[in-house]
């Protein structure tokens, strides 16, 4: 696609619609162009977050309380499967890994809504469709921030003590206790990665969805599936075999676990499984966004 | 003169400019080429396409996709400040036309160059998601053409004065009647300062006063030298306005020329009487 540039070069642009050659836009420009409207898809996010009263109080309450409530309830069917030996250590991991998957989550459900809620926007103007599960992910990552207070209130009440009977009823203490140190700022561009990963998982089901709207029937389910097949409510090392063998095909596997080894482990994990992380989340970005441009063109008239 | 097009392009000003026609010198320069341009949609007819019917088509192996030859093979040029009419029957791939000008729908073969910002008008509304206030849909679908915040908020007052939508400007879209839907998708259009207007089959929805105001506006556009691609059914308001038209016919360029006689042609072809409503309506 190929739309007015820059605002001050735009007068004079002459532009020029033709047929893609391998399907693909120029990337190039299609970048650029997304640079320019950069605007549009925050605005998008706003106005999205506005709809939904995200903005008001209540609406930021909602998102600390309910991440809080389904972890809770996460650790409580762990507690009554595993037989009642899970200590504090324990549930920041659930906590940290969890709200990294409901980003994750979060991200592609409403991805996958971003190009069909469109409507009319997509039918009548000329702009990179990309944008459109980019501004589902920024909406995403705002209704994701509010739950990072639960990880740092759990991690002060640990550091100061108050959980220490919860850890001896657990029984065995975990290797290192939860603790604050500087290699916990690492989490920034670990999720920078996550957030690649998201943004590439969006645009493949922004893409799904023009051409098979069922999809988000099956969504919830695929989910469901994915996150207990992912070292969150569970750890690699107490892990089943079976599922063990599976991880090197689970794409957020590396992710999780630099993710959990940088916030609640607080070690630096070897040079080989960030270099994994990172090929993951790219990998996907550049899957995802490169089908959605490959098939943008006939959004406009799907839609 | 039903024979194929000419595409000559100073016959569109031998024509006298009339009243309401640009009275001003059309310039050599070209807003708008289409060369060779063919479009073809690729679809599959279902109501709404599911991964269930998908799999069931695919258990019998029946292929879904249906190709339309929307738009075949067609070449002209739009110089800079014509006013073009574009005319036909329903589903000549007028449309279709339009939005490959504006840069939706990429073309199958051949090209399209544009000189100039384009502001689209098409057929169903601008960009208007109905979940979001008129307000945001104005800064929404601004910012998705391209314009910066500030050149949105500069044109503002200008866009909700005009549509004169009053509170109605701050509630959902989907609150909104047809007609003040067409309201604002006609007043987000024209104040967007285009080099090149898109409309098709505006306004089918204002009501009487609404369409002499948006006729005033679209005559200060003309007169102001914009470069306009109109599209409508009603073949009065093509001979009043355009000082130049073609004639779609099944996807093929039929005819091009001075709008006066593209009409006639075109209303001997399909035997229609140009009834005092058709010559009204625009
Ligand atoms: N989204 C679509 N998918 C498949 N075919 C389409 C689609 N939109 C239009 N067509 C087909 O393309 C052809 C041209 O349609 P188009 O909308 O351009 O006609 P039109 O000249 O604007 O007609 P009208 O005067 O009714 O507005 C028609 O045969 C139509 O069936
Ligand atoms: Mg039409």
């Amino acid at each position: 696609m190929s739309t007015p540039s820059d605002s001050r070069t735009r007068a004079r642009a002459m532009q020029t619609f033709e047929p893609h050659r391998a399907g693909i836009p120029p990337l190039l420009p299609y970048v650029r162009e997304m640079w320019g409207r950069r605007h549009f898809a925050a605005e998008l996010s706003r106005a999205t977050m506005r709809a939904a009263h995200s903005r008001t109080f209540f609406g930021q309450f909602w998102l600390v309380l309910n991440p809080t409530l389904s972890a809770l309830v996460y650790y409580l069917l762990v507690v009554i499967i595993a037989g009642g030996s899970k200590g504090p250590e324990f549930f920041a991991h659930l906590l940290v890994g969890l709200f990294a998957f409901n980003f994750i989550s979060a991200s592609m459900s409403m991805g996958a809504a971003s190009v069909v809620g469109g409507g009319r926007l997509v039918m009548n103007t000329a702009f990179p469709r990309l944008l459109l599960p980019l501004s589902a992910v920024r909406t995403a990552f705002l209704r994701f921030l509010p739950s990072l207070i639960i990880v740092v209130v759990f991690f002060l009440l640990r550091v100061n003590g108050v959980f220490d009977g919860w850890q001896a009823a657990a029984g065995k203490g975990a290797a290192t206790p939860l603790h604050f140190s500087p290699v916990q700022l690492l989490a920034i561009p670990v999720f920078g990665l996550i957030m690649l990963f998201a943004c590439g998982l969006a645009a493949f089901m922004a893409t799904l969805q023009v051409y098979f709207r069922d999809m988000t029937s099956f969504l919830p389910f695929f989910t469901r599936i994915w996150l207990y097949l992912s070292p969150v409510l569970w750890e690699v090392e107490t892990a089943h075999e079976k599922v063990k063998q599976l991880l090197a095909f689970n794409p957020i596997f590396r992710l999780f676990e630099v993710w959990g080894d940088v916030i609640v482990r607080g070690t630096v994990p070897d040079t080989g499984v960030w270099l994994a992380a990172a090929a993951w989340s790219i990998g996907a970005l550049l899957v995802g966004s490169l089908f959605l441009m490959s098939r943008e063109r006939e959004f406009a008239v799907r839609v | 003169m039903s024979s194929l097009s000419e595409f000559d392009n100073s016959s569109a000003d031998t024509d006298a400019p009339g009243l309401t026609k640009p009275a001003k010198e059309v310039t050599g320069e070209v807003a708008v080429s289409v060369e060779n341009v063919s479009v073809t949609y690729r679809t599959t007819f279902e109501r709404v396409p599911t991964l269930k019917q998908a799999m069931v088509r695919f258990g019998r192996g029946q292929k879904a996709v249906r190709e339309v030859h929307a738009v075949r093979n067609v070449s002209f040029d739009v110089p800079k400040g014509s006013v073009l009419g574009i005319i036909g029957h329903n589903g000549a791939g007028k449309s279709t036309l339009m939005r490959t000008i504006a840069g939706i729908l990429p073309p199958n073969e051949g090209r399209i160059s544009v000189s100039g910002r384009v502001s689209t008008l098409l057929a169903l509304g601008v960009g208007f998601n109905t979940q979001l206030t008129g307000r945001e849909n104005v800064m929404l679908g601004g910012l998705a053409s391209g314009l910066s915040r500030a050149e949105i908020m500069e044109r503002y007052q200008e866009i909700t004065d005009f549509a004169e939508l009053g509170d109605f400007i701050d509630a959902p879209v989907r609150t909104y009647s047809s007609g003040m839907f067409s309201r604002l998708a006609f007043s987000v259009a024209v104040h967007m300062r285009p080099d090149i207007l898109l409309i098709d089959e505006a306004l089918s929805a204002g009501d009487a006063q609404f369409k002499n105001k948006a006729n005033a506006k679209m005559q200060e556009l003309v007169d102001n030298a914009s470069t306009m691609l109109l599209v409508s059914h009603a073949l009065g308001t093509i001979k009043t306005i355009c000082n130049d038209c073609i004639w779609l016919d099944h996807g093929v360029l039929k005819m091009r020329g001075n709008p006066a006689e593209v009409v006639a042609a075109y209303t001997d072809f399909v035997k229609v009487k140009q009834s005092a409503e058709v010559l009204e309506d625009l």
